[in-house]
Parts: structure tokens; C-alpha cells; sequence
């Protein structure tokens, strides 16, 4: 018996290794600590393949390591010819019928999980939440129909209820991926639109990636879900809603900046709720998680990218638009000071303690 | 022998002699010199992936290279490393193992290789012509059809080229398995290799078309205006997606099949037993190539096909599971009972079992649909088909060039050398693909340049670059083999491994003829018949009599070069209209050659009956 024990230790070592690792992974990306109904679903999934598999592997090692152990030829044995078996009917027939019993254990959640995951009827409900997501390279935008606000790069959400996504992509296929709160779908060119919904368990900002290779940026087109409660929600709503896109900023500077921007950048920047932009809108980019959904936000970080954005996100459509740069020192300012909600990423990340 | 009489005219004559052979066995040797060399193109495009990936916020090479660097390091591995390695072994093995003089079309056979190197040539150019394909080895629309530059265009032209060898080839096997069997070679008679070969034969003969059709359509719309894959002139990008994977799934495993097979005899030889349940083997790998058709859209789970088409391919996906279970427990019900001798090849085949299962496993698991929407597109698909290509099919092919290098090459590869390789790389492939597993669940996409500090992968990356390293070093502790064997190791006999089959009974490596009188089978295994019934070799079919031999040609080269030109002219057309001229050089050089071929009489050679005596017994 000791004997197996020791045998077996591959085995163990390799399920230690497994739970050590399933621990890994940061709060807010890892799809193996769900934060959300699709995720959570998910790794139930995943957890049930992953124990029958195991099972798999255990039988096939076992037998591996007993043939090896037992069967290897020793010396004194090069003559030695054994018995020529052609096969075993009722071992064949065995290693047949279980393994189609396996799967169909498997198959059940599995089918139950996808429908699970298309399901489309509560949102005939009323109040449900629709958000038009839309992919271009390398920047989300998020279009609320029924509110009637636009925004982009952080998709605000409330907390315990199903917000449905309408995905297309304007240009190149990209795919929406949140990985601690579901699953990831495919954004489309076309009339080819695709629906998925958001279901997040608990506040927090949480990391999103583009997981379709869209160009060479494709790893930095990276978004935030910022999930609140549902008052809070309902509060940030009004906030958008009521944006005032010509107010005219307090500082001389950003009194400025306004102007450039105007001259310079509302070709493709929309500010207030226009439903779609060639370039990311940017009504509330004060109370932004990053700069173009990678650097952190600061002003000097701001300027750097509106001087050379290619430096940061190599083929992005920005690049070629020159502003002097005290120019883009005002249209930092302006942008800047563009915060009109009290809900805002680091108010949530205050409650929750994250980052 | 021939090969140390060419030595002797020369390396002019050598190079031309091998230009223009039609023999099988040298046409595997340019297949695995061939295949080799883009092996390791591709190996150090991988190297250079891990150690942009070394560390967060990376920036040794800039994002547009990177994805350059990806999507080759998928095609040349895929179309120029795997599959040409693969067919150097069905060159050297099937028609030995049928009892076959040569394959059915040696002209044709020829014409393949050639249509691949230069196809493969085409796409690398491409390096120095202003940057190579950056869409991903899978080219998806409408990415592949915008994607500035030339690259692209010469993604579509090498591999279109490429792929027309490649179905020639398969089409050369179909016709040499069903027609040039020995007397006595039944169906079920065949060694598993020779079936495996066989199945994925009828698996590119299927597939290939539809990748032939994608890129066509690819090619029209990036050179000529059309609009197949532009969504805003009415056309539609996810069709790619659907002709790509019609093809790509069955590509796997016609990657994976063949080495099956070899793994099958090689279990079969080193446990000393016959195949365990050979009948369910086949019937498995029939199995696994006509469902490896039904199960393309796996690929496309988050495509938004629908909870009905995913439920649908989830079940079929899982369904290959049950023959490839079948297979990994006969394999392991052959060495039950036997005597198990550790050789380097049989080593790679057990090094196999373990990682082929695990593999297998994350195969399942991603074929649940709704779970892969969390595992798509992820480093949990790199570390899964890494563990099935290299864990199945470059295991399989070191395993394969460790048996067969003596029928090759006439010399046993150095077993201590093959030990202190297979180490390395075994252990290296682990830590390079096993925690990827965890990267990608932890939220690495997979195909990004880099990532962030704070993220919790910075570990996870670093451990899977130092695997990438010991790989690297295992293959070329392989190539010092390699070299090793050539210069100190002696000349193998003709059944250095004890074997069973066909090839065996030949000297190592067999005369240009193979067999001098065509053998009579008499069951599975024919040599092992013969050797438990006291006899040495096999017992022939025929008297001795004149063999009919064709000539060697330099067609086959001509065409090939033809394509290869004429590819530069449609892809330089698109700037200057000139390039024309190329397109039309190019294609006069095929078709002349063409021509040739057709209405010059070319009836082969006859070696006599006296010669055939005067060389010796073929037998040893």
C-alpha cells in the first residue's frame, strides 16, 4: 500500500499545485474569482469538466505507472517473447461506455449553462437596461439607448441586476471580455450583432480585454466595468444626463482648452450624449480609471497622449492630429475638469477597498 | 550505398541528383531538411515571443512585430514544419511498410515538395520585403483583408501554393494505399501508420479545399476589389471564420493522426506485442477523421452562433473524446504484459501518454461551450493546443525520427545523445505550457504583446520563458545527435529494433528499389510471422524479375519556380501594373513545363534481373 502511496505522488503534487494556483490571479481580472452571475456559472463549469477529467487522468496514470513499473523488460529477459494479445471485448467495450457516460454528465451543464447564458426574456421586463456596445480599434464605446447617454472606455453597471449588451464593431472583429464577471463575446462588423448581459455580484472596477486580435494595439484596448450600487447607478444616470456639453469650464486655461478642442478635436470626440463617435466620447473623462484605457490619469499623462499617442498605442487612429503643446496643456485642463459625476471609479473603490 | 557514390561525383551532382529525384525515400529526406530548417525559423520566433512575454511592460520587440512574429510562428509551424516533418515520414515509411516500390505518382510526389518549399519560401520573403502577415496564422476578416502592407498577400499566395503541395500529396497516398499494397496486405492487414496515413489523407483531400477557396476569396478581395469579406459592400467577415475552421479543424488531426500511428507501432515494437485491439485502433482513427469534420465551430463559440449551434458542436466536440480515449488505452493495454524496452523512441512515446491526456482533458473542457467563453481566446487555448501539437505531434515526430532514422539514414541515432535531449525539452515543454493554462484564466489573453505590472502574471510568464529555453536546448542537444551519428555512429542492420513490419525485413537504408522481389504478407505483422515461424526474411510474392524504375525530373522544380514567380507578380501588381510580366514569366514557365510533361514520352528505365543478383541479397 505504501508502496502506491508513493507511486501516486505525481498525482498529488499535481492537485496541490492545482488548488495552490487557483488561488492566484488579481481580484478583479481572474476568471477563477467570480464576481459576477456569468462567471460564477462559468466556473461551476469548469469545475465539474475539470473533476471528471481529473478522474481521467488519474485511471490512465494509474494504469501508466503500474505497465511501466511492472512490464519493463530486466536483464536476462531480451529473449523473453511475450503473449501476443489481439484485445479484450469486455475491456474495450468498458473503456467505450464510460467515457460516453462521462461526457454525457458533462454535456448536461454544459447545454444548461449556454442556453443559461442566451437567455433574452427578462429583458422583455420593464426597467431592464440595454447597453449598445460598440468595438473599434482600439477603444469601446457605450451607448445607453434608453437613457439616452453615451460614454466610453468605463461601463458603468448597478449591482444585482442583468444589463443586457447589443455588441457590434465598427471596424476589425474584437471580442468583450470581463473575465471575474462573465464571459466573453465577439464584436462584429455589420448587421451581425451579438448580445450578451453583465451581472455583477458587488461593487468594484473591474478589468476588461479585448480577447480578439485586432491589430497591433490589440493588448492595450483594455476598458473598466465599474459596477455601483443600484441608488448610485440611478444617481450617475442623472449626472449624464443633465451634461451640459457647452458649459464653459472655470479656468482661463481650460477656457482655453475648450476652444482647441473645439477647433482641434470635436471632429471625432463627441462631449454630451451623441450615440456614436469616430474617436472615444468624452463627457465624463474627469472621472476616467485611465487615459485610453491604460495610463494612468494624470494630467501629464494626458498631455503626453494627446502630443504622440502612437508612442503609447502604436496605430491608433489619433495619431497625426498636431497641437502645440501648450495647446494640449488646455485641452488637458478642459478635459480634466470634465467630471460632473459624484459617482465616480475611485468613490467605488473607496467602499470596497480596491484598486 | 547510392548516397556515398554521389558523394564521390560531387556536391553538384548531389544537389542535382536530389532536384530532380522522384524517389520516395530522397523526397523524405527533403521534406525533413526542408521541414526541419523552418522548424527551427519557427522555434526562434517562439523564443523571441517568450522573451518579449519575460516581463511586464515589455518592449524588446515593438507591437506591429509581435504580431508579425505570432502569426508566422503559427503558419511556419503549422504548414511548414509539422505537416512537411509529417510527410517526410509517410514519404520514408508507406510504401516500405505496403510492400511498394515507390508511391503511386513519384512525379507527382516530387511536384508536392517542391509546390510546399517554394510555397514556404514565398510566405518568409516576406521578412525582407517590408513585413511579413500580422492578422494571426488564422488571418480572420476583416483584420487579414484591410491589414496594410503586402504581408497578407503573401500569408494568401505561400500558403495557396504551399497548400496545393500539400493536397497533392495527400491524393499521392490515397492512390498509393488503395493500389500498391503487396499481395496478402489487406485493409486489415495494414500497420497502423500506414492506416493513420491513409485517413488523413481523405482528411486533406476534404479539407484543403476549403482552404483553397478562403484564401482565393482572400486573395480577389485584397488584389483584385472584390468584396467577400467587406462588410460595408455587402459582404460578410465571419465567413472566413467558417471556411478557415472547415479546413483547421481537420488540420489538427491530420497533424496528430499519423503520429498516432507511428506511436502505435512504436508501443507495438518496444513492448515486444502485437498492437492491443488493432481493430478498434482503426476503427478509431476512422472515427476521429469523419467527426474531426463535425466540429469546426468549436472554434467559434463566442462568435455568436447561438445557444443551439454551440450546444451542438459542444456534444459532437466531446464525442472525439471516446475514440481517443479507445486509443490511449490500447496503447496502454499493449505495453500491459509485454516487455517494455526504454528506447529513445519509445521514451518520447511514453513522455507522450501523460501530456497527449492532459491535453485531451483541456480539450473537453473547452469544447464545453459556455466554459469557453471564459477559456477563448486565452492562454488556456495556447497551453491546450500546445499540449496536443507539441505534446502529440512533436513528441510523435522526435519518436518517429528516433525509429525510423536507420531506414532513413542507415545509422541508429545515438541513444545516449537521444536520452539528454528528450529531458530538456520534456520538462521544458511543462513549464513552458502548464502554467499557461492558469495564465489564461487569470486573464491573459492570448496574442497580446504585452502586460501589465500589478496584474499577477508577471510569474506565471517568466517560468513559462525558462521552459521555452530548456526546449530550445533539448532540440539542439537533437541536431548535435543528428550530426554526431552522421560522422561516429556505425551502419545500422537491417532490424535494429527487433520490428514487425515491412520496413524491417529491408536493408537500412534499402536499395533505391526497396524491394527487390515484391513480398507476400500473411497476416498483421508480416515479419514478426516470419521470425516466430524461424525464417529470415520475407517470403516473396514474385520470381526475381526486371523492375521498372521512372526517371528523375526537373519538371517538378520548373513548375514550382514558376508559381513562386508568378506570386511575386500578383502580389506587386496591386502597385504597378508591370508586375504583369512576372504573373505572365511565372505562369509560361508552369504551363511550358506543363506541356512537357504531357506530350513528351517519359517510360522509365528497367533495372535487370542479372543487375539485381550482381547487387546482392537484398534480404541481409
Amino acid at each position: 500500500m505504501r508502496g502506491w502511496m508513493g507511486k501516486l505522488r505525481p498525482v498529488f503534487i499535481f492537485s496541490v499545485l492545482v488548488l495552490f494556483l487557483a488561488g492566484c490571479g488579481e481580484e478583479n481580472l481572474s476568471a477563477l474569482k467570480p464576481k459576477g452571475y456569468g462567471a460564477d456559472l462559468l466556473l461551476d463549469l469548469m469545475v465539474i469538466s475539470l473533476a471528471i477529467m481529473t478522474f481521467v487522468f488519474v485511471v490512465v496514470m494509474a494504469i501508466y505507472i503500474f505497465v511501466l513499473i511492472r512490464y519493463r523488460r530486466k536483464k536476462g529477459e531480451e529473449n523473453y517473447i511475450p503473449k501476443q494479445t489481439e484485445g479484450n471485448k469486455s475491456l474495450e467495450i468498458i473503456w467505450t461506455v464510460i467515457p460516453v457516460l462521462l461526457l454525457l454528465i458533462l454535456a448536461v451543464p454544459t447545454v444548461q449553462a449556454t442556453f443559461d447564458l442566451a437567455d433574452e426574456k427578462p429583458r422583455e421586463e420593464d426597467g431592464s437596461i440595454t447597453v449598445e456596445v460598440t468595438g473599434n480599434q482600439y477603444w469601446w464605446h457605450f451607448n445607453y439607448p434608453d437613457q439616452e447617454i453615451s460614454t466610453s472606455q468605463d461601463l458603468y453597471i448597478p449591482t444585482g441586476e442583468r444589463v443586457y449588451l447589443d455588441m457590434k464593431s465598427s471596424d476589425v472583429i474584437h471580442s468583450f471580455w470581463v473575465p471575474s464577471i462573465a464571459g466573453k463575446m465577439d464584436t462584429n462588423p455589420g448587421d451581425n450583432e451579438n448580445t450578451m448581459y453583465l451581472e455583477a455580484y458587488e461593487e468594484g472596477v473591474y478589468w476588461g480585454h479585448c480577447a480578439e486580435l485586432c491589430g497591433q494595439s490589440h493588448s492595450l484596448m483594455d476598458f473598466r466595468v465599474v459596477a455601483v450600487s443600484s441608488e448610485e447607478y440611478d444617481q450617475w444616470v442623472s449626472d449624464m444626463q443633465n451634461i451640459d456639453p457647452e458649459a464653459t469650464p472655470e479656468t482661463a486655461s481650460a477656457k482655453d482648452g475648450q476652444k482647441a478642442f473645439e477647433n482641434s478635436c470635436m471632429g471625432c470626440h463627441a462631449i454630451g450624449n451623441s450615440p456614436a463617435g469616430v474617436g472615444p466620447n468624452l463627457s465624463n473623462f474627469g472621472n476616467r480609471t485611465k487615459i485610453a484605457g491604460i495610463l494612468d490619469h494624470n494630467k501629464e499623462n494626458l498631455v503626453d497622449w494627446i502630443m504622440d499617442p502612437d508612442q503609447f498605442k502604436p496605430g491608433n487612429k489619433m495619431e497625426g492630429y498636431n497641437v502645440s503643446e501648450k495647446e494640449a496643456q488646455q485641452i488637458a485642463d478642459y478635459l480634466m475638469q470634465l467630471d460632473h459625476s459624484e459617482v465616480t471609479p475611485d468613490s467605488v473603490n473607496g467602499s470596497s477597498g480596491k484598486k | 550505398m547510392s548516397n556515398a557514390i554521389v558523394q564521390q561525383r560531387g556536391i553538384g551532382a548531389m544537389i542535382w541528383d536530389y532536384i530532380t529525384t522522384v524517389d520516395h525515400k530522397k523526397i523524405a529526406h527533403l521534406y525533413l531538411v526542408a521541414g526541419g530548417l523552418f522548424f527551427l525559423i519557427g522555434g526562434l520566433e517562439a523564443l523571441i515571443i517568450r522573451i518579449q512575454l519575460m516581463q511586464p511592460d515589455s518592449n524588446f520587440i515593438s507591437a506591429g512585430l509581435y504580431n508579425e512574429m505570432i502569426t508566422m510562428h503559427g503558419t511556419t509551424m503549422i504548414f511548414l514544419a509539422a505537416m512537411p516533418l509529417i510527410f517526410a515520414l509517410m514519404n520514408a515509411v508507406v510504401p516500405l511498410q505496403i510492400g511498394a516500390r515507390d508511391v503511386a505518382f513519384p512525379f507527382l510526389n516530387s511536384l508536392g515538395f517542391w509546390l510546399f518549399l517554394f510555397g514556404g519560401l514565398l510566405l518568409n520573403v516576406s521578412w525582407f520585403t517590408g513585413g511579413a502577415p500580422d492578422a494571426g496564422w488564422t488571418n480572420y476578416a476583416p483584420l487579414s483583408s484591410t491589414s496594410p502592407g503586402h504581408g497578407v498577400d503573401y500569408y494568401v499566395m505561400g500558403l495557396q501554393i504551399a497548400g496545393a503541395g500539400t493536397l497533392i500529396g495527400g491524393i499521392n497516398f490515397l492512390v498509393t494505399i488503395i493500389n500498391m499494397r503487396a499481395p496478402g496486405m489487406t485493409y486489415m492487414r495494414m500497420p497502423l501508420f500506414t492506416w493513420t496515413t491513409f485517413i488523413t489523407s481523405v482528411l486533406i483531400l476534404f479539407a484543403f479545399p476549403a482552404l483553397t477557396v478562403g484564401l482565393f476569396l482572400m486573395m480577389f478581395d485584397r488584389m483584385f476589389g472584390s468584396a467577400f469579406f467587406d462588410v460595408t459592400a455587402g459582404g460578410n467577415a465571419i465567413i472566413w471564420e467558417h471556411l478557415f475552421w472547415i479546413f483547421g479543424h481537420p488540420e489538427v488531426y491530420i497533424l496528430i493522426l499519423p503520429v498516432f500511428g507511428a506511436f502505435s507501432d512504436i508501443f507495438s515494437t518496444f513492448s515486444k506485442k502485437r498492437l492491443f485491439g488493432y481493430s478498434a485502433m482503426v476503427f478509431a482513427t476512422v472515427l476521429i477523421g469523419f467527426l474531426g469534420f463535425m466540429v469546426w465551430a468549436h472554434h467559434m463559440f463566442t462568435v455568436g452562433l447561438g445557444p443551439i449551434a454551440n450546444s451542438i458542436f459542444a456534444v459532437s466536440t466531446m464525442a472525439i473524446a471516446v475514440p481517443t480515449g479507445i486509443k490511449i488505452f490500447n496503447w496502454l493495454f499493449t505495453m500491459w504484459g509485454g516487455s517494455i524496452k526504454l528506447s529513445v523512441a519509445m521514451l518520447w512515446a511514453l513522455g507522450f501518454i501523460p501530456t497527449f491526456t492532459i491535453g485531451g482533458m483541456t480539450g473537453v473542457m473547452l469544447g464545453s461551450a459556455a466554459a469557453d467563453y471564459q477559456y477563448h481566446d486565452t492562454y488556456f487555448v495556447v497551453a491546450h493546443f500546445h499540449y496536443v501539437i507539441v505534446g502529440g505531434t512533436v513528441f510523435g515526430l522526435f519518436a518517429a525520427m528516433h525509429y525510423w532514422w536507420p531506414k532513413m539514414f542507415g545509422k541508429v541515432l545515438n541513444e545516449k545523445l537521444g536520452h539528454l535531449g528528450f529531458w530538456p525539452f520534456f520538462i521544458g515543454f511543462h513549464l513552458t505550457f502548464f502554467i499557461q493554462h492558469f495564465l489564461g484564466l487569470m486573464g491573459m489573453p492570448r496574442r497580446y504583446w504585452t502586460y501589465f505590472e500589478g496584474q499577477g502574471l508577471a510569474t506565471g510568464n517568466l517560468i513559462s520563458t525558462i521552459g521555452a529555453f530548456l526546449m530550445a536546448i533539448g532540440t539542439l542537444i537533437f541536431l548535435y545527435n543528428v550530426i554526431y551519428t552522421a560522422i561516429k555512429e556505425p551502419k545500422a542492420s537491417a532490424d535494429p529494433w527487433d520490428g514487425r513490419t515491412l520496413e524491417w525485413s529491408l536493408p537500412s537504408a534499402p536499395p533505391f528499389y526497396n524491394f527487390k522481389q515484391t513480398p507476400l504478407v500473411r497476416g498483421l505483422d508480416p515479419l514478426w510471422i516470419e521470425k516466430m515461424e524461424g525464417r529470415k526474411g520475407i517470403t516473396p510474392a514474385e520470381p526475381l524479375g526486371d523492375i521498372h524504375m521512372p526517371n528523375g525530373s526537373i519538371l517538378p522544380f520548373l513548375m514550382s519556380m514558376g508559381l513562386f514567380i508568378a506570386g511575386f507578380g500578383f502580389i506587386y501588381q496591386v502597385d504597378n501594373k508591370l508586375w504583369f510580366i512576372a504573373v505572365a514569366v511565372g505562369m509560361g514557365l508552369f504551363f511550358a513545363s506543363m506541356f512537357t510533361r504531357s506530350f513528351k514520352d517519359d517510360l522509365g528505365y528497367h533495372i535487370h534481373k542479372e543487375d539485381l543478383i550482381e547487387k546482392g541479397d537484398g534480404k541481409e
